[in-house]
């Protein structure tokens, strides 16, 4: 028996965007294509030569990848989003299939795409259990098997008889979760689904996975944080723009990677394109940085984000999010106005714009990627824009005293008041 | 898509199996092993559908029954008794209901089938298993409402005092024609749902104007002689004509042992079922990227 769990050769997906493309999305222009075809074909006798090797409007959202991951070896893909990681997964898991290209899977693979795929809000928690289970491809004995330990470990054994509509979003995710730490394939194939929960049960998620890593089951685990790839994996693949760029020990893999990030520019604007079936969108965003639109931050100084919304409804004050993270991945701030009170305006509006003003924000000097939310409360879609916007938080002696705190103590500094007291109160 | 070869060893140790990830070119597979493999997943389905259908209902399972009981008394009072269309020597109530029951089973396993695929996006596009098992759950989960229906058509027949005769033992075969008619139409539509959804809008239409295109409110022989034939063309014709025939065949003077036309249905079911399993094979594939 070899030692090789996964060995992807020349793997590579296109896409066709755009309307470049001859679709026929409705059967009226199928049908019409239909009559069509032959008698363009009569005209057009050598179709083949007509057909460029790209047609027009394509892209590759992944090319030439090869690798291979070792039985028990734990392997790190890292990018950027829309990078290709989440279609590389995809065309694993079987969900879609390559343009080109070949891989070989070796064992029974199970994948993580996202926890509670198949979740129904109707069906109780026990009922959930059984069928999620079976859609990540467990038997009914394996589930039989573990289903205790499932129970425990989502911790919702008082409400297994509940529909999972009632549950609140943290029962829903560690039931979720808890359903997929249990699936025991050989090789196990995770997209980011760590990145939900609280902190606590990130942690416990984290801890589980690694127990698994430690089972030697193989593991391919896509991620942008870089912490948590760290953590798991020996090895790493970045992967950008659909190509691999670096494999190897996922140390030196993330220092590349980091410093590859450091040294693409910033971007204090974005004008995103109109997201499809959203029915508020961010038209565009703007940073600015001490008052100044600009990607410079000074330790120390005030940061705003302008965000100029539309909506296909008349619309109260939308909800607006912010998250910002550190070139790591870490999320060190979070922001949303959906917990404030009074959000409402004198009258719907179906444009406008809103100012999120962060203040003084306590940042040590580093690379920060800022993520927008938007939405309105009649819709449950909310467009999420990651990592829109970049700024660099630059040291300053804001203080005078000619020292700088250092960002290798902590991620935030913290403007704090020192009072002295003299010792008898 | 992708195949999974078991690999070499021996029979009596656990074989690692082998998924090879590669473009399909031309023909599929139609990988009716790997159904098989996932077998339970088609049993959760099914079982997932009944238990959501008549969630949070207040009359909740009646509904099963209440369904054709309604459309019974209302297809009854106008063609039975103002349109006065011919039903031999049974009660135009039993006489619609054997074949309305099939009907309803074929309606809406037909429509639960070609939604099926589209209905199950977030499954698609974050899981894999063979996806033939989504409309097969659509097929086969309205078996569970035919079997309490039937007994509505038990309790029907027992009122009217009718007795069913031998050929009733043939019932199940009939009922597998309208499985086959369902999964076949429904495998087409369901692949074509993906790309097009006009399908969502045509549907509708399409089973109510197959409904009476199909002897169900009236009998084939309705039909001059010459013109029959045309109905053969439809394989639900056969389904709600051998149902009143296995059923009331010694009471209606006209009904027949099936024709050899009944095998022309047969022929077109089979056909729709092979071409069906073909396409959905064929365009299976693109599924995640479209849908």
């Amino acid at each position: 028996m070899s030692d090789i769990a996964i060995r992807a050769d020349q793997l590579g997906k296109r896409y066709r965007i755009g309307r470049a493309q001859q679709r026929h999305d409705t059967l009226r222009d199928a049908l019409v294509a239909g009559v069509r075809g032959p008698l363009d074909r009569l005209r057009r006798p050598k179709p083949e030569e007509a057909r460029p090797e790209e047609p027009a409007g394509s892209i590759w959202a992944l090319k030439d990848i090869s690798f291979e991951v070792r039985r028990g070896e734990v392997l790190g893909v890292i990018g950027r989003n829309g990078a290709g990681k989440s279609t590389l997964l995809k065309i694993l898991s079987r969900i879609t299939e390559p343009t080109q290209g070949r891989a070989e899977i070796h064992g029974r693979v199970g994948s993580l795409l996202e926890v509670g795929t198949g979740f129904h809000p109707e069906l109780t928690g026990r009922e959930n259990i059984y069928l999620n289970g079976a859609i990540l491809g467990m038997h009914r004995a394996e589930i039989d098997r573990h289903f205790d330990e499932i129970v425990a470990f989502a911790e919702i054994e008082k409400f297994l008889e509940t529909p999972v509509k009632r549950y609140s979003s943290g029962m829903y995710v560690r039931l979720a979760f808890a359903v997929a730490a249990h699936l025991e394939p050989e090789i196990l194939l995770v997209d980011e689904v760590l990145a939900v929960g609280d902190a606590a049960f990130q942690k416990k998620c984290l801890g589980k996975m690694g127990e698994v890593a430690r089972e030697g089951r193989t593991v391919l685990f896509v991620s942008h944080n870089m912490g948590a790839v760290l953590a798991l994996c020996d090895k790493a693949v970045t992967i950008e723009a659909g190509r691999k760029v670096t494999e190897g020990a996922s140390r030196a893999v993330i220092d590349t990677y980091l410093s590859s990030m450091l040294a693409t520019g910033l971007t204090h604007s974005i004008a995103p394109a109109r997201p499809d079936g959203m029915e508020a969108w961010v038209e565009s965003a703007t940073l600015e940085c001490d008052g100044q639109i600009s990607t410079t931050l000074p330790l120390g100084g005030t940061l705003a984000i302008t965000v100029r919304f539309r909506s296909t409804i008349p619309t109260q004050m939308p909800s607006v999010g912010i998250l910002v993270s550190s070139v790591g991945g870490q999320a060190v701030l979070n922001s949303n106005n959906i917990y404030l009170p009074s959000r409402a305006l004198p009258s719907p509006v179906t444009e406008g714009v809103v100012r999120c003003s962060l203040g003084q924000v306590p940042l040590m000097a580093n690379r920060y990627y800022v993520s927008l939310w938007l939405g309105i409360d009649a819709s449950a879609k909310h467009q999420f824009l990651d990592a829109a916007l970049t700024f660099e938080v630059v040291e300053r002696d804001a203080w005078g005293t000619g020292r700088l705190p250092t960002s290798r103590i902590s991620d935030l500094w913290w403007p704090t008041e020192f009072a002295y007291n003299s010792a008898q109160v | 898509m992708s195949g999974v070869v078991l690999g070499s060893q021996s029979e009596f140790e656990v074989p690692t199996p082998v998924v090879v990830i590669q473009p399909t070119r031309g023909w599929a597979s139609l990988q009716l092993r790997a159904v098989w493999e996932y077998r339970e997943l088609l049993y959760f389905l099914v079982w997932r559908d009944l238990k959501v259908r008549y969630k949070q209902t207040a009359l909740g399972v009646a509904w099963i029954v209440l369904q054709p009981v309604a459309s019974m008394v209302v297809f009854s009072g106008l063609f039975g008794v103002l349109l006065k269309v011919p039903s031999g020597d049974v009660p135009y109530p039993v006489f619609l209901y054997a074949a309305l029951l099939p009907w309803n089973y074929f309606a809406s396993s037909l429509t639960r089938s070609s939604t099926s695929i589209v209905g199950s996006a977030n499954l698609i596009t974050k899981v894999y298993f063979p996806r033939l098992i989504i409309p097969l759950a659509g097929v086969l989960s309205g078996l569970v409402d035919f079997c309490i229906a039937f007994l509505i058509l038990i309790a029907l027949m027992v009122f009217y005092g009718l007795a069913p005769s031998a050929a009733a033992a043939l019932l199940p075969l009939f009922l597998l024609l309208a499985v086959v008619t369902a999964l076949g139409f429904g495998l087409w539509l369901s692949a074509l749902n993906v790309r097009y959804r006009d399908v969502n809008h045509l549907l509708p239409y399409l089973v109510q104007i197959w409904m009476y295109l199909t002897p169900v409110i009236y009998g084939s022989t309705l039909l001059p002689e010459r013109f029959r034939w045309l109905l053969a063309l439809n394989p639900m014709t056969a389904v709600t004509e051998g149902f009143r025939w296995a059923l009331l065949g010694r009471y209606l003077a006209d009904a027949r042992a099936p024709q050899p036309l009944v095998l022309v249905s047969v022929a077109i079911a089979l056909v729709v079922l092979a071409s069906g399993l073909v396409v959905f094979r064929r365009t299976e594939r693109t599924f995640a990227d479209i849908i």
